[in-house]
């Protein structure tokens, strides 16, 4: 039995040295089926691996320790592997979404000249990804975390004959290791303070003896942590990579910047609860950057005509709820939204690419529009995802959103929450209304398109259709598992979830919470419908709103136009000092002073040389002089010197 | 009378005289020759030491020189010829080829 979740990971590594080391020689159809399946048959044992775990009930999990990775006295590093509910609802999501997206990456990816190249490095990731969440040690974590970052590079800048396509990996890259230096010293800490980097290991540690950190320290450990989280999860203020992440093929967008990778800082923080909760104002400052990041990245989205930007920066709102829940110690709730907002934003960035897919290559949400009768299904699954993002009942995101705000509204940390809770609400009328503001514009009213392209418009084949059906179905019914009491439900998700993520109580009375629950519930609808009839109005009814609102305010329009030119803002802040310090780094320190001592050597040398070289011009009499005259100064020395 | 200074007067001016053929003359016949004059008058100041100290070793070590000089010579003689050979001179001022195998 133990032997077993090792071979989960090893499954689509097994696909990526074989893509990898074969991919040209053989065939499209054969790297395929090798690509496909080896996904799919990871995710099958996961689902056995879920199977086993349900049947040993409450406190059960598995583990499996491979080897002794490093030993150093007491300091041990082990490859080993955890399956408790938590790694389980993540091995399923990563697995089960990852292989639809494969399956679909076979109809959108053909064709093309690198086709071996896209799935080696797709099974690639999806390896890293199921080390990071099987990983019983945060060094092995943090493997994992590592690998996802550079399939993410690899894939961002798949097309990198394209400069603009390999610089948006590279911005990735290099945002994130900015991310990464903050885990890193993160982990430091932990294992100058706990001693150990095994995740159960340091619980126990903790629980037997909590003296060994105090809060400051966990404070430390715990926000170094969270920097490396805001690299990895595109928050505040390390989010500026992921929109240009979209320069990808757009089921890598789906996969890794919007259903799995970027939902890590999520996984980690939950994984290590034990530790935030011993941290309080770490906790309030990821629940403030959380909330604050989800209303921020809303607002961009509305400006943004771009299909797969609009969907990037709905993806850093939604991570902002997550971390929101993380932060106010509702972890269940933030993993829960983590899976449903895989479930349906996986399914808008496949059916944008099915979109991309039909207009020739169109991203630009102002050329589209009529495609609901073109392309039924795409147009169905689209609805359904736009529809469980808004939060309307019973879809999906509707559930976890609903969770995420009361638990931030209701949080132990007291009335702060409500601070919280009204940015969340607000991002949700936000989020509402630019959904359907690209809904819109894209599906309904007159096409936009050149007769070109117009005419070339069709559904996509059935790969990709069927795995849009596949999570259009997840997306409407994904949020059951997570009912609450209130609405006649079980939780049976924050249940399963229980011997791991921790309930932190809530500032309420039983009797409190039910009135406040329903408030909020009413309030959340409200917001949904709000933003959904006003994108109607602007979008559907009067469509010269949006221009005459361009033209009044043109300053707040253009500043969220550029999203804020926070990139500009970092060009100048960090960018050009950082040029300007390796100038001078290469340009004086090692120009004039490093190579100077050297070239300062070599022409004292050459010098000294020159100057004997002179007195050596091969007459012998010459010689002969130097030679008497020296004689002669010795015996003068001699004769007279001692006098 | 002859006395110990005497000699060492002669063997002196014959060291210059042959320093001073060395570091002049260019034929390196003469310059050779020049050589010989100088270990000569080393000889000479060797000698008058040995009988006026009355030690035999200072009448050991002229022969001994005289039988390096003769090695000497045959060598030196034989290497001229070959350079006189070789470059058509014997003039020291024309044999600074060695020098001009440079590197800079």
């Amino acid at each position: 039995m133990d032997n077993v979740i090792w071979i989960i990971p090893l499954l689509p590594l097994a696909g990526f040295l074989i893509n990898g080391l074969g991919g040209r020689r053989l065939p499209d159809r054969l790297v395929s089926f090798v690509g496909v399946s080896l996904p799919i048959a990871s995710f099958v044992l996961s689902v056995w691996a879920f199977l086993q775990l349900l049947k040993l009930g409450e406190e059960g999990e598995i583990t499996c320790t491979l080897y002794s990775w490093i030993f150093s006295g007491n300091f041990e590093v082990s490859l080993a592997f955890l399956l408790d509910p938590l790694s389980c609802v993540m091995a399923l999501v990563v697995s089960g979404v990852g292989s639809a997206i494969h399956l679909y990456s076979v109809g959108y990816m053909h064709g093309d000249k690198s086709y071996a190249r896209y799935f080696s490095f797709l099974n690639l990731f999806l390896f890293s990804m199921l080390v990071l969440v099987l990983a019983e040690d945060l060094v092995l974590l943090f493997l994992g975390w590592e690998g996802v970052g550079l399939c993410s590079y690899l894939l961002i800048g798949f097309w990198f004959d394209d400069m603009e396509k390999a610089k948006a990996g590279k911005k990735a890259f290099i945002v994130n290791r900015i991310g990464d230096f903050g885990f890193f010293i993160g982990m430091a800490l932990i294992v100058i303070t706990i001693g150990t980097l095994n995740v159960p290991g340091m619980k126990e540690i903790l629980e037997n003896n909590p003296g060994v950190i105090t809060t400051g320290m966990a404070t430390a450990v715990t926000l170094f942590l969270f920097v490396g989280a805001t690299g990895k999860s595109a928050q505040i203020p390390l989010y500026v990579w992921l929109p240009d992440a979209m320069a990808g093929p757009t089921p890598v967008s789906a996969l890794i910047h919007a259903a799995t990778m970027v939902t890590a800082g999520v996984y980690m923080i939950a994984r290590l609860n034990f530790l935030y909760v011993l941290a309080p104002t770490t906790m309030i400052i990821v629940a403030l950057i959380g909330s604050f990041t989800a209303l921020y990245a809303a607002t961009i989205g509305i400006a943004q005509n771009d299909i797969k930007k609009v969907l990037a920066y709905s993806t850093i709102s939604q991570l902002g709820y997550m971390f929101t829940a993380v932060g106010v110690g509702a972890f269940s709730a933030g993993i829960f939204h983590l899976m449903t907002h895989a479930f349906f934003k996986a399914l808008l960035f496949l059916g944008a690419g099915s979109v991309i897919h039909a207009m020739s290559g169109e991203q630009d949400i102002r050329k589209m529009g009529g495609l609901r009768e073109k392309m039924p299904v795409t147009f169905w699954t689209f609805l359904i995802a736009t529809l469980a993002i808004s939060g309307i009942p019973p879809l999906a995101g509707f559930f976890s959103k609903d969770e995420i705000l009361w638990k931030a509204f209701s949080t132990h940390l007291g009335s702060i929450g409500i601070l919280f809770w009204a940015l969340g609400l607000v991002a949700a009328v936000v989020t509402a209304f630019y959904m359907f503001r690209l809904f819109f514009m894209a599906f309904t009213g007159e096409s936009r398109a050149s007769a070109d392209v117009k005419k070339h418009i069709h559904e996509s084949p059935f790969s990709m259709s069927s795995v849009l059906l596949l999570l259009g179905l997840l997306s409407a019914i994904g949020g059951f598992i997570g009912v609450p009491e209130l609405l006649g439900g079980h939780n049976t998700f924050e249940r399963f979830l229980e011997p791991v993520l921790p309930h932190l109580g809530s500032r309420f009375s039983e009797h409190d919470a039910h009135f406040w629950e329903i408030v909020l519930l009413v309030f959340s609808l409200v917001a949904a419908a709000t933003g959904i009839f006003l994108a109607y109005v602007m979008y559907v009814r009067r469509a010269d709103i949006p221009k005459k609102f361009a033209k009044n305010y043109k300053a707040v329009y253009g500043l969220v136009y550029d999203k804020y030119r926070i990139d500009e803002l970092y060009e100048i802040v960090f960018i050009k000092p950082f040029f300007a310090l390796g100038w001078i780094f290469s340009g004086v320190i090692d120009n004039w002073i490093v190579d100077g001592i050297v070239r300062l050597l070599t022409a004292m040398t050459a010098g000294l040389g020159r100057l004997f070289n002179a007195s050596q011009d091969g007459d012998v009499r010459v010689y002969g002089r130097v030679l008497l005259g020296g004689l002669l100064l010795i015996l003068i020395i001699v004769v007279f010197g001692r006098v | 009378m002859i006395t110990t200074t005497h000699y060492l007067i002669l063997a002196a001016v014959v060291f210059a005289i042959g320093a001073f053929g060395v570091l002049t003359r260019r034929n390196l016949l003469v310059m050779l020759m020049s050589v010989e004059l100088m270990l000569n008058a080393a000889n000479l100041t060797f000698v008058a030491f040995a009988k006026d100290l009355g030690d035999m070793g200072g009448h050991i070590f002229p022969i001994f020189i005289m039988t390096v000089a003769a090695c000497e010579v045959a060598v030196g003689l034989a290497i001229i010829i070959t350079i006189f050979r070789l470059g058509d001179t014997s003039d020291v001022l024309d044999l600074t080829f060695m020098k001009d195998i440079k590197s800079g």
